[in-house]
């Protein structure tokens, strides 16, 4: 196996570290605070080529790979757990799927504006009463006389929902035949009968958008259709898996870069005439830290470079993810422990990093479904 | 220029000369501290000072050079010099050292010191040692100057009386000994010119010590005005205007106090300014800044000290939120008293602070105008 | 229409700085970083390229691990890269390294429309001497300090900083620019440039590729053609800590404005 990132790759990590500390570091806190959108952030990042990383140069994209990609993620987590997740759903769950499953004129016409990051994008698949069931879509979408179709039901939890303008949303087209009726569709967000709804509070990656969509006879062209008619539960699930893998990125970020703050902190701040890093216990906790994160590196990093060569990767960005973000929930709360008072407080960032790292625990499938997906593939029934 | 040898270094007996830089008729300040520096190498090699001065109608302010020790002054008066080109001034200087061939040329490292320097010491090919905060020719002083302020070992201070040069050993007893800081301040060089002249060095502005002034001796100065020619056809730039900064630039070189904010304001930046506004007001002095605060916008350019800003010596320098990385310190830490208030008890200034406080400046501040206001008004 | 920007790797001297017991600089140490001033450069320079389509060719002289910052550079836009790099060429004062990059100019060819741009100063060095060099030596006009440049023609106007204002210069091509930070925000590297970096042109200008040039001779570069010689090096010593004061507190102030004022200096 070899370990050693390409010339490139470690050119693109050093890119991203300097734009995260430079340009998303200042304004983590601001954005946590007050639960805005960084547009700027993603302006900026747009023309650095960060909205679409590993797509081809004929798209839009920056012609790079799914490892760089998954490096962009982890660094800007490593500072702002809000940005990294913009990048991951907009890549993964819209730019992703419209790639890998659109036809050609669907490429042309979508693709451009999303990898350049000129449109946002978003993905739409759970609903209030199809979260880890997925197959329990109840937006239905029905053919018309002119053979475009009408989609009527609502969405949520929806990340980059209230900003982005292209989406990939998911509809029961036939409920007679389960997950075999599910289609998935491209909605423009200027589509009639097509709006966004409440916007969620939530514990952690405050910045982020995560809304509703509400489809009110909302009309979709019969050419916006994504894949075949009837493939969309399988669209989404593979959708996912890449997925996984940006969130798995992200967590790793959330994780490192609270040992990040942890190292610095305990080396400044004194107590009983010593310092913190040189108590034992400091040394143990940071060890350990430090080797469940270098261990979820591995992870995440071999299920992208599988994704990048095309060998089946599901199961790896299901374990990548699961450890990711168990280690990210551990080693942010580990790190605020150390930290003491002053961790507990918004003075320090160690206590957004435990709650951003919360929800990858969470989202794009919960720890309890990957452990599925992960039996499932070792054959164990 | 034509049979002009740089390396006949035996030829040059010119003496030493100072490039007094004028801006619109008035002369900078570093012209006369490179001359009162000048008069002490001058003295250590038994030879005369001399100021260069070029400009349009500048005779005028040549003799006040004398008075800080220049023994005569070489004027270049004409119109194409009335602004500094690097074509004009390096055309006149370059022709008039190659007919008066003096040993050693000091500049002041002004903006368009550095910009005359180089191009300078590559029309006479010689050697150039740029930014200079330490000059010595006389073997003694410097190997004082090296004992007092550096770490180098008694037998290394003792072997820099020879150099080896070309492969053959050189004594640098006559040689210009020319000291300043690289690597941000982290290191200090010596460095020589051993084989051609004259020796030329930058000279950093605020550093040389300017000596009292003498009517008699200024009176006494000699005024020669070389023979040179300057034509249109010598001028490859055009200078469409020259602007004075509309805003009052902070005097931080010549400021008796200096009232520093760094890194420790970003909570309230406005707030911290402001407080070391008011401090600075209670001690007569002005406002400086780290190398963070102007990076940051927070204060503009012309308040940094430190390495790639200003390097002052007042006699009160305030720290406030500096942690005082090397950068800074080398801009400061010849200041004569350093207070430092610092919430980070290990912060590296307090090694160099005469007085520490740690704690927030945004609590200490308020209470130091007040103990010095109070001081004062029971003198 | 080509811009030629003269870049430099230098030892990152922002961060930890060690010194080795004989008083050189344990470059080893430190991370090495493309000279901040040369980023204002390529950034000038790439602006006026995209307003004008001139080609875009960096020149560097330094050890063959340059690359890497080379490479980098191309990341941000820059056409084509350039090394100089052999080991006679080591060991050069200002005066020699501006001889060997003024050979590998004039060999890349300065013609009527081109403009040669350097970074003000190095952070390792810190002597601003190698732009104004190199221009007497291409026979260039040279404005240094550059905080705005506009191109119209050949003409261009250059804002040239002093300590107390600025002067608005103009001068024709081909000229040779110094800029300074205040020029521009360098951009990064875009994920697109650096995947396309490797396959851009390099070339490594070594000993043979200079040695016939007029400017190439024992006597004007490498060591034996340095003017100067560094007599020796030195760490300063660290001044001698002062008094921490007890407290933060009104008491602590006015015991110091106490002392201040004993000693006469409030």
């Amino acid at each position: 196996m070899d370990f050693h990132l390409s010339k490139e790759q470690e050119m693109v990590r050093k890119m991203y570290r300097e734009f995260a500390e430079t340009e998303v570091k200042p304004l983590a806190e601001e954005i946590d605070e007050e639960e805005r959108f960084p547009m700027e952030t993603v302006e900026k990042m747009a023309k650095l080529g960060m909205m679409g990383i590993y797509f081809p140069k004929e798209y839009g994209g920056a012609g790079g790979d799914v490892l760089s990609y998954a490096m962009c993620v982890e660094e800007l987590a490593k500072v702002c757990g809000t940005t990294a997740v913009i990048v991951s759903a907009h890549t993964s769950l819209c730019c992703a799927p419209i790639f890998e499953h659109g036809t050609e004129e669907q490429k042309k016409k979508y693709l451009p504006d999303l990898l350049s990051g000129k449109k946002i994008g978003a993905f739409g698949l759970t609903e209030p009463n199809a979260g880890t069931d997925a197959s329990g879509q109840q937006t239905t979408a029905v053919k018309n006389e002119n053979g475009d179709w009408v989609l009527n039901g609502s969405k949520c939890f929806i990340t980059n929902g209230t900003v982005a303008e292209t989406f990939v949303v998911f509809a029961m087209t036939d409920k007679k035949l389960g997950n075999h009726g599910i289609s998935a569709f491209i909605v423009e967000k200027s589509f009639p009968g097509f709006s966004t709804g409440k916007h969620e509070k939530k514990m952690g990656i405050r910045g982020s958008s995560t809304c509703d969509l509400i489809f009110e006879d909302c009309i979709v062209p019969k050419e916006n259709l994504l894949g075949q008619e009837g493939k969309g539960f399988k669209i989404a699930m593979m959708t996912l898996d890449g997925g996984r893998i940006g969130i798995a990125a992200q967590a790793l970020g959330l994780g490192e870069g609270a040992i990040n703050e942890a190292v610095k902190y305990t080396q400044e701040r004194v107590q009983f005439k010593k310092r913190l890093s040189q108590f034992q216990n400091t040394q143990f906790q940071l060890a350990d830290m430090h080797t469940r994160m270098q261990a979820a590196q591995y992870l995440v990093y071999a299920a992208a470079m599988k994704k990048q060569n095309h060998e089946s990767y599901s199961m790896d960005a299901a374990m990548a993810k699961l450890f990711a973000a168990e280690s990210a929930s551990d080693v942010t709360r580990r790190a605020v422990q150390l930290f003491g008072g002053y961790g507990y407080t918004r003075e320090y960032p160690v206590e957004r990093m435990m709650r951003d790292a919360k929800i990858t625990e969470i989202y794009e499938g919960t720890s309890e479904v990957q452990r599925m997906v992960i039996a499932k593939y070792m054959g164990v029934k | 220029m034509s049979t002009f040898n740089s390396s006949d270094v035996a030829a040059f007996k010119g003496g030493v000369w100072v490039f007094c830089e004028q801006r619109q008729g008035t002369m900078m300040p570093t012209s006369f501290e490179l001359i009162s520096e000048g008069r002490k190498l001058a003295d250590e090699l038994d030879t005369k000072l001399y100021g260069i001065l070029l400009g349009d109608g500048i005779e005028g302010i040549a003799k006040e050079l004398g008075g800080y020790g220049a023994d005569g002054v070489y004027v270049c008066d004409h119109p194409l010099l009335k602004n500094y080109t690097t074509d004009g001034y390096t055309k006149v200087i370059c022709d008039v050292i190659a007919e008066y061939k003096p040993e050693i040329m000091l500049i002041g490292a002004t903006n368009i010191g550095r910009d005359l320097g180089p191009r300078c010491a590559a029309r006479l090919h010689t050697g150039l040692c740029a930014d200079c905060t330490h000059l010595d020719v006389e073997m003694s002083i410097y190997k004082d100057f090296l004992k007092e302020n550096s770490t180098l070992a008694p037998e290394r201070i003792e072997a820099t009386s020879h150099a080896m040069v070309l492969g053959e050993k050189h004594d640098v007893s006559r040689d210009l000994k020319m000291t300043r800081p690289a690597f941000g301040g982290h290191l200090m060089a010596s460095i020589i010119c051993p084989r051609f002249r004259p020796a030329m060095a930058t000279v950093r502005p605020g550093v040389m010590k300017k000596a009292a002034f003498d009517q008699a001796k200024a009176d006494a100065c000699e005024i020669i005005k070389p023979n040179f020619e300057l034509t249109e056809a010598d001028m490859q730039t055009e200078v469409v205007e020259v602007v004075k900064a509309a805003k009052k630039l902070v005097d931080l070189i010549g400021a008796d106090v200096v009232v520093s904010v760094g890194r420790g304001i970003s909570k309230d930046v406005e707030g911290g300014i402001k407080l070391a506004e008011e401090l600075a007001e209670v001690l007569g002095g002005v406002v400086g800044g780290s190398r963070a605060t102007i990076d940051s916008g927070w204060l503009s350019a012309d308040h940094q000290v430190g390495q790639t800003g200003k390097t002052v010596h007042p006699k009160i320098y305030v720290a406030l939120g500096i942690s005082g990385a090397i950068q800074h310190k080398a801009g400061m830490q010849d200041s004569e008293c350093i207070i430092a208030v610092n919430k980070n008890d290990t912060a590296p200034i307090f090694e160099i602070a005469d007085y520490g406080i740690c704690g927030d400046l945004f609590k200490v501040t308020p209470l130091l105008i007040e103990a010095i206001k109070a001081a004062k008004a029971a003198k | 229409m080509k811009i030629i920007v003269c870049v430099k790797q230098v030892p990152d001297t922002s961060g930890k700085v060690a010194v080795n017991p004989d008083g050189t600089l344990n470059r080893a140490s430190m991370a090495a970083i493309t000279n901040p001033d040369d980023l204002n450069a390529v950034e000038a320079a790439l602006v006026l390229k995209e307003q004008t389509g001139a080609e875009l060719i960096v020149v560097s002289m330094g050890p063959p691990p340059a690359e890497g910052m080379l490479r980098e550079v191309m990341a941000r836009g820059v056409d084509r890269a350039i090394l100089v790099s052999a080991r006679e060429f080591g060991g050069s004062d200002t005066y020699a390294t501006s001889q060997i990059l003024a050979a590998a100019i004039d060999k890349i060819g300065v013609e009527k429309d081109d403009i040669v741009m350097c970074g003000r100063q190095a952070i390792d060095g810190d002597t601003a001497q190698v732009g104004p060099q190199i221009a007497e030596k291409l026979g260039l006009p040279q404005v240094s300090y550059a905080a705005e440049i506009t191109k119209e023609g050949d003409t261009i106007t250059v804002k040239r900083m002093l300590e107390d204002g600025y002067m608005t210069i103009k001068v024709k091509t081909p000229c040779l620019i110094t800029c300074i930070k205040e020029l521009n925000t360098p951009r990064y590297m875009s994920v697109g440039g650096i995947y396309e970096c490797y396959s851009k042109p390099y070339e490594i200008f070594d000993y043979n590729t200079l040695k016939d040039h007029p400017f190439i001779d024992k006597d004007t570069i490498g060591l034996s053609g340095s003017p100067t010689n560094i007599l020796t090096s030195f760490t300063p010593p660290q001044k001698g800590a002062g008094m921490m004061l007890e407290g933060a507190d009104k008491a602590t102030c006015e015991q110091l404005a106490g002392i201040l004022a004993k000693k006469h200096m409030i």
